[in-house]
Parts: structure tokens; sequence; C-alpha cells
């Protein structure tokens, strides 16, 4: 099962090496890592999103708060998230289907932000599943490259951060 | 480092002017940790450090290998409760504490270790004798730092020692470049207070989980108490006792547990666990109720964990929340300082007969004691602890090596009191129990230091003959040899049809070592002999060696065979009514 959590962290070098090194030594399984600054720059923030099962999560926060430089750990388990995933994807484009291609873009209220003469470059965000759909469509066309960068994810409000 | 001139005027100038480099500022900011002893061994990028520590008051160790130095460290930090400190080069110096640190690690002992590291823009050029200390040390430290910055040389020093001692103790590595030990401190002040927002410790404990783990005690029909390694590093001994007492509860220690209850009381069930009494591990089976205190349901504990304990209600008391429900799902979980938690609980503690439980433990008591067969000519080991421990009326300090030798000092010594047992419990470190005396014996130049050890482990570490000598500590140390890594051959034995595949030794002669290196060496080779040579043994004033030749193929009994349930033990005595 998929679980997302989110971490504070000092702005300090070798943390994340601390945080990656801590799952794999301990067998846990991250599917993705986020990692960027927050508004105070003495502060990271991780948002990991981790496969296991409530024992395993447990752990996972358990050890996750041993480290010293992590500051707050948020477990997202049970609440309302505002979920996002910000993918780049080369997509072969002939001229012949880049119509039907944006026709694609469109619904999915993604971007083109390059295009070059075999292939288009499009952006786009959105939950996993969102993301993960596109992909699936355009495989027919040809993918030749995609970057993730990984899930971000904040509750929304009400649920308030303990 | 080599164009920097070691700094001729080491008067103490007042920091705003003049100079006054990273390396004398270190020796200062230890003085103010109380810090009066460090273990070590010097080399390139560190000279400036041994320069500064050259005009200190801090009296300095110096072992024949960085392991060693790390293991005295360690059992200096067990027998005083003190942080243990270390001081190495860079590279193949600091590669050489890995093993201790792990050790440490695993143990939960307090250690800072500084280590030197090349000059900061040398960082990462696969420079001389550099290589990723942080790197290597990240998974078996509980945190480590490289100051690249002189400005944070003091602060850092503050928070290594500040997290080694505080909450659940471990070891801190602190990588310093040498540019930071030459740097003009005075020129470069920083923060000197700690900056840890995310270290937070829960010492207190919540007090409705404490009111609920005195009421389970207090509605069991059946407890036991399984103390671990917790309740000495938080120095919760004499609660520990008030509470058994009060609440009338047998109670079993893990390995590291020993002396922290006194086994001779009838109330201890001694060792519980893979080679514990067959009493401990029944109690376990059978109880209604478990309390683990600062113990962590180590496999060698449990056993088959589905099958551990399957009647208990499970309360624990762990200042580590990770421990909480990590092996064994636990039914009342309170985290925070075993001393505090106790001392709080007995409040709430009811003291009961319960006449039926302990006449069924007396019964396992009489049933299954510990035992060996010493009829025969040869030197038992078991004898040999048995006649150290009478000697030394169950109050020394005993350090030991990891194997057969270890886990029959844990059976025949009586232990009483806390901080008197040094092994390497978690890890299982061979080789560690010749340096842990030599810190021990340090630590504590009035006791009695006893390393009961195997020909192996010793192998592994007699290297630091001449830091005992060196140093005129009596430092007894008893190889129990039977010319076998012991424990591979039982379970080569038991498990692999007695294929003795590598598990032999030749060994040399172990007395003529010792003489070698300037220290008595005996032997002995009967078991008329065994009271003598002790005897001689511990009236010794200089370093000590005794080469016990025993009976080579001597099993550690009882035994739960890997994987199989706690009740399921091997070599329990067959014939119980000549003993009864």
């Amino acid at each position: 099962m998929k679980r997302t959590i989110s971490v504070l962290v000092q702005n300090q070098p070798g943390v994340l090496a601390h945080v990656a090194g801590m799952f794999a030594a301990r067998g846990f399984n991250i599917d993705s890592l986020a990692v960027g600054r927050t508004e105070d720059p003495n502060l990271s923030r991780m948002t990991i999103v981790v496969l296991g099962d409530d024992a395993t999560l447990e752990q996972v926060r358990k050890q996750l708060g041993k480290i010293v430089p992590v500051v707050k750990i948020f477990d997202f388990t049970g609440q309302n998230l505002i979920q996002r995933d910000l993918m780049l994807i080369k997509v072969a484009a002939p001229p012949e289907k880049r119509s039907e291609i944006q026709a694609i873009i469109d619904m999915f209220r993604a971007k083109v932000v390059d295009i070059g003469p075999k292939f288009v470059m499009v952006e786009v965000t959105g939950p996993e599943e969102k993301v993960e759909a596109f992909i699936d469509i355009c495989r027919p066309y040809g993918v030749k490259d995609v970057v993730r960068t990984g899930m971000i994810a904040m509750p929304r409000h009400g649920k308030s951060e303990k | 480092m080599e164009n920097e001139k070691p700094t001729q005027s080491l008067s103490q100038s007042p920091p705003t002017q003049g100079t006054k480099k990273g390396a004398q500022v270190f020796c200062e900011i230890l003085q103010r940790e109380g810090v009066d002893l460090m273990f070590g061994y010097p080399g390139g990028v560190v000279l400036p450090l041994f320069d500064a520590l050259y005009d200190s008051p801090i009296k300095f160790v110096l072992s024949r290998h960085e392991q060693g130095a790390t293991h005295m460290a360690d059992a200096y930090a067990r027998t005083t409760g003190k942080v243990g400190v270390v001081l190495v080069t860079s590279g193949p110096g600091a590669c050489n504490t890995v093993t201790g640190l792990a050790t440490a690690f695993m143990d939960s002992i307090p250690l800072v270790v500084f280590t030197g590291q090349v000059k900061t823009p040398l960082i990462g050029n696969d420079a001389f004798q550099e290589a990723d200390t942080t790197g290597i040390t990240r998974p078996i430290t509980k945190h480590n730092y490289i100051v690249k910055d002189p400005r944070d040389l003091v602060r850092t020093i503050h928070e290594a020692f500040h997290i080694a001692r505080t909450g659940r103790p471990g070891p801190v590595v602190v990588d310093l470049p040498v540019d930071v030990s030459v740097a003009d401190i005075a020129h470069h002040r920083g923060r000197e207070e700690m900056d840890l927002p995310g270290y937070k410790i829960r010492s207190e404990g919540h007090l409705r989980q404490i009111k609920r783990a005195a009421e389970a005690i207090n509605a069991s029909e059946r407890p036991v108490i399984y103390a671990g390694g917790g309740v000495i590093l938080s120095d919760a001994s004499p609660e520990l006792r008030a509470m058994v007492n009060k609440a009338n509860v047998p109670i079993t220690t893990t390995l590291l547990g020993l002396g922290c209850f006194d086994e001779s009381d009838p109330k201890s069930l001694m060792m519980l666990g893979m080679h514990g009494t067959a009493y401990a591990n029944y109690a376990i089976q059978e109880c209604d109720l478990l309390v683990a205190v600062g113990a962590r349901f180590d496999d060698r504990i449990t056993g088959d964990v589905k099958r551990f304990a399957p009647q208990a209600l499970i309360v624990h008391i762990d200042i580590d929340p990770s421990s909480i429900s990590k092996n064994v799902k636990v039914d009342i979980p309170v985290v925070g300082d075993a001393r505090n938690i106790l001392s709080r609980i007995i409040e709430f503690i009811e003291s009961k007969p319960r006449e039926a439980w302990f006449a069924r433990i007396n019964e396992m008591k009489r049933k299954y004691p510990l035992t060996y067969d010493n009829s025969s000519e040869g030197i038992k080991p078991q004898y040999v602890i048995e006649e150290v421990c009478r000697q030394t009326e169950g109050r020394a300090i005993i350090c030991t090596g990891v194997g057969q030798h270890q886990m029959w000092t844990a059976q025949f010594y009586r232990f009483s009191l806390p901080r008197h047992f040094v092994t390497s419990g978690g890890l299982g470190t061979m080789g560690f129990g010749f340096p842990a005396a030599i810190g021990a014996q340090i630590a504590c130049p009035n006791e009695t230091v006893v390393d009961i050890d195997g020909d192996s482990s010793f192998s592994m570490t007699l290297n630091e003959l001449p830091t005992a000598v060196e140093h005129k500590l009596p430092v007894k140390v008893c190889v129990l040899n039977n010319g076998y890594m012991g424990m591979v051959r039982q379970w080569q034995e038991l498990f692999y049809g007695r294929r003795y595949s590598k598990s032999y030794l030749q060994n040399p002669s172990f007395a003529k070592v010792a003489e070698a290196f300037g220290a008595i060496g005996l032997t002995a080779t009967k078991k008329t002999e065994v009271p003598k040579v002790i005897e001689q043994m511990l009236a010794a004033d200089t370093c000590c060696v005794v080469d016990f030749h025993v009976e080579r193929e001597e099993n550690v009994w009882p035994m739960v065979a890997a994987g199989k349930g706690l009740h399921e033990m091997d070599g329990l005595p067959t014939d119980t009514s000549e003993r009864v």
C-alpha cells in the first residue's frame, strides 16, 4: 500500500544520504522521494511515498524520528490531500500526428514546452494517476523520455498538521 | 597541514586577541565537557590536535590499533557511565574504528570519536589517507558530523557530546579536516549554543501509561520482568530492585542486563534466550504478563518470535520509541527513561504473594538447573569461570570476547552489580574482551578486571598487550583455550554434521606471548591446577594472561536453536533425580 509522509529536515549536508540510507538499511521501500527547500532557508521538506503496511509505516516514522536533523514528520495517511507530480515527457510527434497529440494534451490540461522535428516535449502536472494515464495514452505514438519530480503533497485546509 | 607550523605560543591568550588554533579550542572544549581521558592513535592530519594535547591535562591512552582504542573507550563508558572519547587520524585510522563504532551503536554506548580528515579543499579528490568517514560511519553511529567551517567547531563538539550521552545513548563521529584544526578560531567565532531542533528526548514517561503498566502488574498472576541493558545505561538498577521487591515478581535479564539485579536473589531467573536458563525461558512462555525494561526483543532473546510469550500481555518500557513493537507487538508501551519510569511506577505497585507462580518457578529451577559435568580430569571451561567467580566473590569487572566463553561467563559467573559486565551483545564482536578490559581497568583502577576470553577472540586483539603493560594495568586474561572457534565448532557439530570447516586454530603459547610483551604468562592444563593459578593471576600486580587448556569439544547448554520457540531447548539435564 502506498503511503505519503512529509518530513521537515534541517537543511544541511548529508541529511538526504542519511534518510535514504536509513530506508535502504532497514529494507523499507521508497516509491518516490521529492526534496526541496521551504520558506525557511534552514529547513527542507522531503515528501516520501512509501510502500508498506501500518506496522512498516510506524517503524518508518519512528526511525525517521531518530535521525538527528529530522525536525518533524507528518504522516498523511487517511488525510484529504492535494497531490502533485510534475512530469516532462518527450513524445514522438511526426507532423501528421501533431493535431491528434495536441488534442490529448488539451484534454489533460498539459502543455507543450518544446517542439522539434520529431518530438514534442510536454509538461504534465497532477496526481500520480493522471500523470501515468498520460504516459499510457502516449505510448502508441512512442515515448522517448520521461522525467518526473516524484510526488509532493499537502493536506487540504482543516486537516491541520500536527 | 605541511605548510602550517605548529603554534609556539600555547599560552592561554584570551580569544579576542592573538591566535587560538582550532586544536587548542578542541582541547579546551573537551575539558569543558568533562573529558579527562582519551584513547586513540596519531597520524598525519591529526598532528595539530596531538600537538595541542601535548600541553593539555587530558590523559591519552595510546592503543596499538584504532579498533582497540574504540573498544577501550567503549568499556570506559560502560563501566563509568561517562562518554568514552577517541581521537584517530583520517582514512585508515577512521576505518579502523568502524568495528568499535558498530559495537557501541548496537549496545547503545555513548562515545565521541574524533577522526582527522584531509583539508577541506582536498575532500573528494582521493587525497592521501582520505576516506569518506561520515559516509562510512553514518549507519553505525547515532549521528555524525564533518566540521568544514571553523566557526562550527565549538557548537559541533557540544552537540556531539549531548547526542552521545542523552536519550538512547550511542556513538557520535566528528570528522575534523586539518585546516579546521589549524584555523585561527579567534577570528572565526561562531554560534556556540547547540542547534538541534529535531532532537527531542521523551525521558519522563506518560503518567497514564505508567499507571496502566502498574495496574497490569497488580492484576497479573504470573508476571515476569525482562530487564536489558537500558536499565544499566540509565543507572536504574536500584529502582528496578526496589520495584521487583515491592511487586514480588520474578526477573530475568538479557546478556547486557546482567548485573542490574542480584542473581543470588531467589527472584532472579538469570539470563533468558538462546543460551539462557531453562527456567527463565519456560517462565517467559508461561507468564501472563511480561514487563520489558530497557530491552529490545532481539532474536537471540525471543527465539521464534511468533511463539514468544504466547500468553502474555506485554508492557515495554524503553526510551527509544522505535524499539516499541518493532519485533513483538506491545500492549502497553511506556516511552521514557527507565529510571524515571521505574521510580514512578513503584508508587502504584501492590505487593502480592504469587505463591503458585513462585512454586512453579522453583520447581523448574530444581528440575532444570544450569549445570555441567565436571567429573573428567580435564579442565571444564565452566569450572574456570565458577572458580574466578568464587575467588573474586562475584565482584570483579568481567569482560569477554564473543562465543562459547561469553555464554558460559553469562551462565556461570554470578553477577550482582551493574556496570560490572562488559560484553559485546548486539554486534557480537570477537576481540572485544581484551581492549575492553584495558579500558575498564583504566576507568576503574581499584577494581579487579578479568577478561574471560576465548583463544580465537583473544588472538584478534592481543596486540594490545603492550598497551596494558605500558600503563601498568593489572588486567587479568583467562584464555579458555580449546583450539577452536568454539561456537562456530558447536554449530558445525550440531547443524553441519561435524564438518569442522576452518574453525580450528593453531595457537601459540599464550603464556609466552604474554611474556614477550612484558606481561605475566601462566598455563594450566589440569583441573587441579585451576584454583592455584587463578589465585596467582589475581595476586599479580601487572597484566597477567592465563592459558587454560580446556576440554576441546564442550558445548554451551541449554540451547534454543535458531528458529525454535524458547521452550524448545536442547541440552537440558535429563536425569534430574540426583541433582534435586
